[in-house]
């Protein structure tokens, strides 16, 4: 009688690992960006990648709208991508736009702006990539809504998109 | 002058290994850290083991950081803002790691009162 018991109670106890491991499974186990708001400090200085001057990140954001801030770099294909949306955006939208262009060389930077276009208000080089770190970013390329308070509301991890676009468009047109 | 000469030598080579040992412990630290963070884009591997350009920019941020006397909770506390709980191998107890910190505690209380009942039967 007590081995039967104890046998029903080592298959429900199976049972249960089985079933949590498959949900476990199932679970996406990727790193999402982090959601929680915070602000971006006002200490943050870039170097602008046109005028060698160093400037202070929180300066450029709009106090009256919406910026965009945005990672890329020369050599990073999907950066391609992305582009003509950051062009619609910029020149059809009138949206304040920063770069940050990413362990990048100056000149191919230049060069690739002049091909397909400058959407930026401003462009700021982040040779080592600690600038980019300390927004938050995992790589390019990357684009951050932030508000009038300077606090980042919204992370695109890699190339924007259509979708993408048209959130950034509702959040803004609000 | 031979006195000045000795004074200022102990000096220098006194200067030069505070440097050293002052290198030493930063090194330490920033491998200590760095050992406690998980790379995001190579994930199975910290910060430490990574040669990613994610894990040799943070890399370099901790070493600024430590080197501007921030302490090893301060940086941690400074990514946990930006990255959220998942950069650290070493979860906070909080509602969502609750069972995380839980669950070996009841097993480990369960498996003691089993050998109880066990020793005092016999």
């Amino acid at each position: 009688m007590k081995n039967k018991q104890n046998l029903v109670i080592v298959i429900c106890l199976i049972f249960i690992t089985f079933f949590i491991l498959l949900l476990g499974l199932k679970k996406e186990n990727n790193y999402l960006p982090q959601t929680t708001h915070f602000k971006i400090e006002d200490t943050l200085t870039l170097q602008s990648l046109y005028s060698d001057k160093k400037l202070f990140l929180n300066d450029l954001f709009l106090k009256d709208n919406f910026t965009l801030i945005n990672i890329w770099a020369s050599w990073c294909l999907p950066c391609k991508d992305e582009h003509p949306y950051l062009i619609n955006l910029s020149k059809s939208f009138n949206l304040n736009i920063i770069g940050i262009n990413y362990k990048d060389d100056n000149n191919n930077a230049k060069k690739f702006l002049l091909e397909l276009g400058n959407p930026y208000k401003e462009v700021l080089i982040d040779r080592d990539g600690v600038k980019s770190i300390e927004l938050g970013a995992i790589g390019v390329p990357e684009t951050y809504l932030v508000n009038k308070e300077k606090k980042i509301i919204k992370k695109f991890i890699g190339p924007l998109n259509q979708n993408n676009f048209n959130e950034i468009l509702n959040i803004v047109k609000k | 002058m031979r006195k000045i000469k000795f004074v200022v030598l102990f000096l220098i080579v006194f200067q030069a290994l505070y440097t050293i040992a002052l290198a030493n412990e930063n090194k330490i630290n920033i491998d200590n850290i760095s050992k406690n963070l998980r790379c995001l884009i190579c994930q199975g591997q910290s910060i430490y083991d990574s040669q990613s350009e994610f894990a040799l920019s943070m890399k370099k941020l901790i070493k600024n950081k430590i080197s501007n006397g921030a302490s090893e909770e301060e940086v941690y506390s400074f990514l946990k803002q930006k990255y959220g709980e998942w950069i650290v191998y070493d979860p906070e107890v909080n509602k969502n790691t609750i069972l995380l910190w839980g669950i070996p505690l009841i097993l480990f209380m369960f498996g003691g009162l089993l050998i109880l009942r066990k020793v005092n039967i016999k």
